[in-house]
């Protein structure tokens, strides 16, 4: 083991030294945490620098699951292309659908049917809590909480059968897509969907009752990894990530697409403990504040796909000819809110119906960055806490 | 297509004499009766000869104890079997009972296919399929000690097994330094973990190693003084001394005896805990931090060794606090609770009222039962609580417990010199403390009772009807 990571990480050898500690002298260890490692979320690699228990420095390496997937795209019509884009993210395809199509109506200059923005943003909202449903439930596994998992998958079952009675597919969608969305939902699947959130509602306060306020729970991510609100922007963190550092920044808010501006919703942002129901040692921008901020974004989602069913209107939900789409010579970067960040899609055209270049910007990509800066000198067992509750999806990491 | 080319009936038909055939259909029909029994009440039948077997032996083994006397060879070659067959049947139940106390916790079903009945069969399916899986020892593993260290970490809880009580008569060395063979057995338990960490020769199966060597430094300190406590308060090592002397009624066992044993009780359930990498305190086995701990490298028949000696271990530290703490094998009922017409039956002089008597004021079936209860909560707290990190346990057993655990000391010995037992102080104390603890106990029930009424309501009407372990 220590010869590749010789390999791959020779800047790291260079101040390996003998630390002495009174007498007893002590020897750093490099060790491999993943790409096969149950905490890491896939095939994450983080080379720890330690000494014992103590992580003097985490460096991550990516790379493992790189698929092309934005060459693809400049060799496909955009039509073709919705699919790929589900692979990037693939807990929230759904949103990943909606950046891209956005992207190429903005450039191809189309119009979204009403009805369609509507539906957009409920499915966006609905993949937004599935999404966070699998944050929280593997940041209960990373700090050894089991239960909370399946509570967690027990939900998100039921949102999946919600995508899945409007297209068929529960991971993958391909829903959302250039123009609007591929088909209307079936009948009876608003109340379906309402009867869903007046019983997911209550279940976020006994996730809270079991996990979040529990004190083992709080005494491991209080006041870890702690992300200052300039170094979570200077290091361009989005999303909860950065919402948990105090920024008050949401895209939904301050550039709206597909309708959001017609919406009444908070932006949940990390607060000091003390304040309401936060513990008393949690400190603005730690892990805690990062897994509360997304507790309490799927509040707001259950929000918004109320108001949301309650205002949509009838009518066509896909616009014609977006199918024959062609690009005209020009670019576009549109980003949108994606459950992990602003999920951002470049796309030039050069008149034909295929890209000149697709260029995807991915939040889990910015937020896995600040890993190497806050895991210094911290345990283990906090590297496991930190990761987590970063919420990297290495999909779309290494795209 | 060959072996088509004759039916297999014609082939396989056996030449049987007619008294051989007698035979097959006398066989045949006792298994026709047999089999809807056998079909219909697996588990009960298999854990019932378990359970026969365990105690037919022993029994066996105290009645020959009267005519052989305790050190005979016969004597001890049954009661040693009847303490293994129960020690290795703990884990094949426990990790049973562990999945569904588990799946109930996480509303699921848990196992429900193998052998019928809720899955009852389900360890032994696994163990058998265990057995059968390769034999690795990785290439740059210290074999020898790779291949020890499961027996290591196994042997001693067993052997634990020989100085712990099932009742008055029931042990099968009644010795005066038993409390101490059985801490000293836990305490080899860690060894074979730190070697099986070391062995294997990676390094977070080192990692898993040292964090085991970290935890019994912090663990062992609090809870032998734990220990201590009963110790002191009966002036005595020997667990049946311990045992006997709770055995007038509820109120006299000894973690309601002093508001020092009350919070001695608790502190050791809890450093027990640590003592058998039960959650929150199973940072050697870590699966999210050091993938598998110690167990990393292990596959196989090792690996499910490790298991054994986890689940024996549990019930060991669960047993230990019975009989020091929990009454032993007493029963609540005190005999001078006992109705006369009743007990005119029951204080005769035949078999029948000694069964009687084992049941209702004591006997290994309530030190059996008392100490599963201890166990399932051991699971109970392991599905619902996070896991604390290396330097919180350190943290909290050697700044908080261990000065604690001193004052307890302290505090029990001045109890003990001062307040003698029959004093009023003393009383009052026995009964708020015994009467807040069944007050406690029947509220739970009355929640759990509560909770089963209105289950839809608490589960949720969407989940009741899609998924089936709701």
């Amino acid at each position: 083991m220590a010869d590749t990571v010789l390999e791959s990480a020779p800047d790291l050898l260079m101040d390996i030294d003998r630390v002495e500690q009174g007498d007893v002298e002590t020897e750093e260890l490099l060790i491999n945490m993943g790409p096969q490692h149950p905490a890491t979320h896939g095939v994450l690699r983080l080379v720890l620098r330690a000494d014992g228990e103590m992580v003097i420095e985490a460096v991550p390496h990516i790379g493992y699951l790189h698929r092309c997937a934005e060459k693809i795209g400049e060799n496909l019509q955009p039509y073709q292309y919705i699919p790929y884009t589900d692979r990037m993210d693939y807990l929230a395809g759904m949103n990943n659908n909606q950046a891209y199509s956005i992207a190429v109506e903005r450039i191809a200059g189309m119009e979204v049917p009403e009805r369609a923005q509507y539906l957009r943003v409920i499915f966006a909202e609905l993949n937004r809590i599935a999404s966070h449903l699998v944050a929280f439930g593997t940041y209960g596994l990373d700090i050894g909480a089991f239960t909370a998992f399946l509570y967690s998958f027990r939900e998100r079952e039921m949102v999946l059968d919600l995508c899945e009675a409007a297209c068929g597919a529960r991971l993958t969608y391909s829903y959302i897509t250039i123009g609007g969305v591929h088909d209307d939902v079936p009948d009876g699947w608003f109340d379906r969907c309402l009867e869903f959130l007046d019983y997911f509602d209550p279940k976020i306060d006994e996730y809270n009752q079991l996990l979040s306020f529990n004190q083992i729970f709080v005494k491991r991510t209080a006041k870890v990894g702690v992300v200052s609100a300039e170094d979570a922007i200077a290091f361009g963190l989005t999303g909860p990530c950065l919402r948990g550092s105090g920024v008050k920044w949401d895209l939904r808010k301050s550039t709206p697409y597909d309708g959001y501006e017609k919406f009444d919703f908070d932006i949940p942002i990390g607060r000091p403990g003390g304040t309401d129901e936060i513990p008393h040692s949690v400190v603005v921008g730690d892990s805690w504040c990062r897994y509360y901020v997304r507790l309490e974004e799927m509040k707001q989602s259950v929000n918004l796909i109320r108001q949301a069913i309650r205002n949509c209107p009838e009518g066509a939900t896909l616009a014609k000819k977006n199918k024959t789409v062609k690009l005209p010579d020009d670019e576009v970067y549109v980003e949108i809110e994606n459950p992990r960040g602003q999920l951002g899609f470049y796309i030039r055209g050069d008149g034909s119906s295929i890209p000149a270049r697709v260029k995807a910007r991915g939040p889990s990509f910015c937020n896995l960055s600040i890993v190497r800066h806050i895991s210094n000198n911290c345990l283990i067992a906090d590297v496991a806490a930190i990761v987590g509750s970063l919420d990297v999806v290495m999909g779309e990491v290494d795209r | 297509m060959t072996q088509f080319s004759t039916p297999w009936v014609e082939r396989n038909k056996p030449n049987l004499s007619a008294i051989e055939k007698l035979m097959v259909g006398v066989a045949m029909s006792v298994a026709g009766l047999a089999a809807p029994i056998l079909r219909r009440f697996p588990a009960a039948i298999f854990f019932g000869a378990v359970a026969g077997g365990v105690v037919g032996i022993y029994l066996v083994a105290l009645l020959s104890e009267a005519f052989l006397g305790e050190y005979h060879l016969l004597r001890d070659i049954l009661a040693v079997t009847g303490v293994s067959l129960f020690a290795a049947h703990i884990p094949l139940f426990a990790i049973w009972w562990e999945r569904k106390v588990a799946a109930r916790i996480q509303s699921r079903m848990g196992p429900m296919r193998v052998g019928g009945w809720h899955g009852w069969a389900q360890s032994m399916a696994d163990g058998i399929k265990l057995i059968a899986k390769e034999d690795l020892v990785p290439a740059a593993a210290d074999a020898a000690l790779f291949r020890l260290a499961p027996y290591v970490t196994l042997i001693p809880v067993v052997i634990a097994f020989l100085t712990l009580p099932f009742g008055a008569h029931w042990i099968f060395r009644n010795m005066d330094v038993g409390l101490l063979v059985i801490v000293a057995m836990l305490g080899v338990e860690v060894v074979g973990v730190i070697m099986a960490g070391w062995g294997s020769n990676s390094k977070w199966t080192v990692y898993g190693a040292m964090r085991e060597a970290c935890q019994m430094v912090s663990y062992e300190i609090p809870m032998g003084i734990s220990l201590l406590l009963p110790v002191l308060t009966i002036g005595s090592l020997n667990l049946v001394q311990i045992g006997d002397a709770q055995a007038g009624g509820w109120h006299t066992w000894l973690a309601f005896q002093s508001p020092f044993m009350f919070v001695a009780a608790v502190a050791y359930y809890i450093t027990s805990l640590a003592s058998c990498k039960r959650a929150p305190f199973d940072l050697p086995e870590s699966e999210s931090e050091l993938v598998a701990g110690f167990l990393t490298e292990y596959s196989g028949i090792r690996w499910s060794l490790f298991f054994f000696a986890e689940y024996v271990a549990m019930y060991i530290v669960a047993a230990l606090a019975v009989v020091l703490f929990f009454g032993g094998w007493s029963s609540p009922i005190s005999p001078e609770w006992i109705p006369d017409w009743m007990g005119r039956f029951l204080f005769a002089d035949n078999a029948a009222a000694r069964a009687a008597q084992g049941l209702i004021l004591g006997g290994p079936i309530w030190m059996v039962v008392k100490s599963f209860f201890l166990v399932f909560v051991q699971m109970w707290v392991r599905w619902t609580l996070p896991r604390i990190r290396i330097d919180q346990v350190l943290y909290s057993c050697i700044q908080v417990l261990l000065p604690l655990m001193l004052v307890l000391l302290i505090g029990q010995t001045l109890w003990v010199l001062w307040v003698p037992e029959d004093s009023l102080l003393a009383m009052v104390t026995r009964i708020a403390l015994s009467s807040f603890t069944g007050l406690a106990g029947l509220g739970a029930c009355w929640i759990i009772f509560k909770a089963r009424l209105k289950k839809r309501a608490l589960v949720g009407v969407l989940a009741v009807e899609q998924l089936p372990g709701a």
